[in-house]
């Protein structure tokens, strides 16, 4: 996927206004078949998988044992033993080790499908209608998934995404994934690059692991204690449980930039001129006009309204903590 | 948007980190940066300027300017003092890229060293600097 097409601000603003459509198959994708699948996936997955019904989909971390975020992903269930996990690619090698590893003594096959499936992410206020006639397909509910027949081949649609609009993700087979491509843009879907993604999915606060999430800081620092049930015992639960029940040092927070400056990934947070943190995701936001991101701060900094500054370059820039999302429709 | 096509104007001076210069009798002189720099950058969201009274130095970094991905220096083609900075670009940072020779100019300058204007380049030399790179 290049950066871009035509232009950051203008794919941004199709999908925030119109459709547009990511080419996402550097996803990896694996899947978990047999009758120890579920309670394997409890094993290894932060989330209560236990909830997920057929056709259901579901967001967890992969922790390690200190409950370090390995990995974030989406949990589909096709079957009753069946469930596909999309993996962010430059962890999917580590993860299907990981997996393969933590699968002794369950009942489970562990596949690397990635071969099997290209992925484009349609997104947007208009992205549904537009599938859905194009394709000719009937579309799942949000956060669910479904099995349908798209260039002729099996698919999957799920109705997920990672732009804070609605839309959905086809999983489709590689071979006919250009002729779709080509069909969805003959219907006005805007093609979109990388540099969208990143700037959609900063406004709605949307974690990318190897910025905001990392092997060194847990979900509760990183303000995913929402996808983390201890109770189901998963590999980094006690971690995970100690660190809800403690409290952690630093907490990830969105912040707004309040005059110039943009903010990069590695920026020093200040308060008060003492260092307090550092950005993790930083860029201009295209529909708020300013510079917005993330950032590991204090945790007693971390609350909305805190004012502090980003060292910019050099250039303290004075930022405001903000309440998720940054961006709201509307 | 739509991006003017590539064009480097003959009356020009060009730096070859991609800023121009236009001579403005023999003590001032306009700054930016070239077509091809906008190009390389992309949409620029936001220009940090100099303040009036700075003094900049010929090869060193006197602005930033950035794109939604990427921070870029800019680079003085001369020496001199800044006597006014294009605060049209605060609100419109993207005439950089509509028009980088003329609403998208960044800067302009009293030359401290005039005579440092024959190390620059023509408008050819510079195009045959971008076909060769």
């Amino acid at each position: 996927m290049p950066v871009l097409y035509e232009g950051i601000k203008e794919e941004h603003s199709a999908v925030r206004t119109h459709a547009g459509v990511f080419d996402v198959s550097h996803m990896g994708e694996v899947e978990v078949e047999g009758p120890g699948a579920l309670a394997f996936l409890q094993r290894v997955l932060s989330n209560d998988v236990a909830k997920v019904e057929l056709g259901g989909a579901q967001y967890s971390c992969l922790c390690a044992e200190d409950g370090g975020v390995l990995d974030d992903l989406f949990a589909y269930r096709l079957g009753g033993d069946r469930y596909l996990l999309v993996t962010n690619s430059a962890n999917h090698e580590a993860d299907l080790a990981w997996l393969g590893r933590w699968s002794r003594g369950f009942d489970v096959a562990v596949r690397d499908v990635a071969d099997r499936y290209a992925m484009l992410a349609v997104q947007g206020p208009h992205a549904r209608p537009i599938v859905a006639r194009t394709l000719g397909i009937e579309l799942p509910a949000r956060m669910r998934v479904s099995t349908a027949r798209i260039g002729g081949r099996p698919a999957l649609v799920c109705g997920t995404g990672y732009t804070g609009e609605d839309g959905v993700e086809l999983l489709i087979d590689p071979e006919v994934a250009p002729a779709i491509w080509a069909e969805l843009l003959d219907a006005g879907v805007v093609p979109c690059g990388l540099g969208a993604r990143d700037t959609l999915r900063l406004e709605a606060c949307f974690h990318l692991h190897g910025n905001d999430l990392s092997p060194a800081r847990n979900p509760i620092e990183a303000g995913l204690g929402w996808c983390c049930a201890e109770a189901t015992g998963f590999v980094g639960a006690e971690a995970v449980a100690s660190a809800r029940r403690e409290g952690t040092a630093e907490q990830l927070a969105p912040f707004e930039i309040e005059g110039p400056g943009i903010p990069r990934q590695g920026n020093p947070v200040l308060a008060g001129g003492e260092p307090a943190g550092e950005v993790t995701s930083g860029s201009f936001s295209p529909s708020l006009e300013r510079g917005i991101g993330m950032a590991y701060v204090r945790t007693d900094l971390a609350e909305p309204g805190t004012a502090l500054e980003i060292d910019v370059r050099g250039k303290h820039r004075a930022a405001r903590i903000a309440s998720k999302p940054l961006y709201r429709k509307g | 948007m739509t991006l003017a096509d590539a064009h480097y104007p003959d009356e020009l001076l060009y730096h070859d980190q991609h800023d121009w210069a236009r001579l403005d009798g023999d003590e001032h002189a306009v700054f930016g940066i070239t077509w091809y720099a906008q190009d390389s950058l992309g949409e620029v969201v936001f220009y940090d300027p100099p303040e009036v009274g700075d003094t900049i130095d010929k090869d060193q970094s006197y602005a930033e300017v950035e794109s939604v991905k990427a921070v870029s220096d800019v680079i003085a083609p001369l020496s001199g003092e800044v006597v006014e900075v294009n605060d049209g670009l605060a609100d419109a940072p993207e005439q950089i890229n509509g028009d980088p020779y003329g609403e998208g100019w960044l800067v302009k300058v009293k030359l401290s060293h005039p005579n440092e204007a024959e190390q620059l380049l023509g408008a050819g030399e510079y195009r045959k600097l971008l076909e060769n790179s």
